[in-house]
């Protein structure tokens, strides 16, 4: 059976805001996003020293996720490989490419930092998520032009109907300069109780992203 | 000597990015790896470039790094020994 499935919790972080679900957990006027990151990070409690040796891409779709699950004790209703992670954006980990070439430009200078250099890949973001949680199911990391539900919703959909992925973790982490903006979904075949979100379709998921917090 | 470890001390937080971590938290002879500061593999790296650009030093062999980066003291006695500038 194809579905349907639910978006049963979802974290939206834009504009200086953090909501999980329809609660706004922080709202700041920090413009510099790593800033906000850390924040955030201290605001909720969160105790995961690791974070501040991530690069902006990853604290914030750390930071989603940790908002996104918390409480949630996935764990304990799934195995670790039946939990997915299916990610896109836009600018992949330009960011922090940037700042390696930055750093092996001058070749009178030339000392690359390993701890940067460890960040040229957005997929990584994904195994720092993996990491924290323990999770061993698929996770993949998607560079598409712009926020796209039916492709997310096609790939994910896909993914729980024919794989043995049993809940999904997917959303859009975009972080490049000033600009970020992420929404985590937590996909799952069964509907939480007391109900969730939405059922997963392009729809709901497109509507939940345009709220602009 | 007892400058130089105050001086790395400040440089291993600042290129380890250990934002909670102040200066008189790190014991000078507690283990920087596993124990101590629990530190990993990409830390190491960042040490490594840390000696060659600030002290011009490269380690000759993985033996000699686990020795030199066994503690701040050894580091600092490392570098006491071997630079020149």
């Amino acid at each position: 059976m194809n579905g349907p499935y639910y978006i049963n919790d979802y974290c939206r972080i834009c504009n200086g805001t953090v909501k999980v679900n329809d609660k706004v957990l922080y709202r700041s006027h920090t413009p510099d996003p790593a800033a906000f990151y850390t924040e955030v990070y201290k605001e909720t409690a969160i105790n995961y020293p690791k974070f501040y040796k991530m690069d902006n891409l990853c604290k914030l779709g750390f930071l989603a996720s940790e908002l996104l699950l918390r409480d949630k004790q996935l764990n304990s209703r799934y195995a670790g490989d039946d939990i997915g992670l299916v990610l896109y954006n836009a600018s992949s980990s330009l960011e922090t490419d940037k700042n390696h070439q930055l750093s092996i430009q001058d070749r009178s200078s030339y000392f690359p930092s390993p701890s940067v250099f460890v960040y040229t890949l957005a997929n990584i973001v994904i195994g720092e998520i993996c990491i924290r949680n323990k999770f061993y199911g698929e996770g993949t990391f998607f560079v598409d032009e712009a926020f796209d539900a039916e492709r997310m919703y096609r790939y994910v959909n896909l993914l729980l109907y024919e794989s043995h992925v049993q809940c999904c973790i997917a959303g859009w982490i975009e972080q490049h300069g000033p600009n970020y903006d992420g929404i985590l979904y937590l996909i799952e075949k069964t509907n939480a109780d007391p109900g969730g979100i939405a059922i997963f379709e392009p729809q709901n998921l497109t509507q939940l992203y345009l709220q602009r917090n | 000597m007892e400058q130089l470890i105050a001086k790395l001390k400040d440089e291993i937080i600042e290129v380890l990015n250990l934002t909670e971590i102040t200066p008189e938290h790190i014991e000078e002879n507690a283990p920087l790896f596993v124990d101590g500061l629990g530190l990993d593999s990409i830390d190491a790296l960042e040490l490594i470039v840390l000696l060659e650009k600030k002290y011009g030093l490269k380690l000759g062999t993985a033996e000699e790094g686990k020795k030199v980066l066994y503690s701040v003291r050894s580091m600092a006695e490392f570098i006491r020994e071997n630079n020149k500038g």
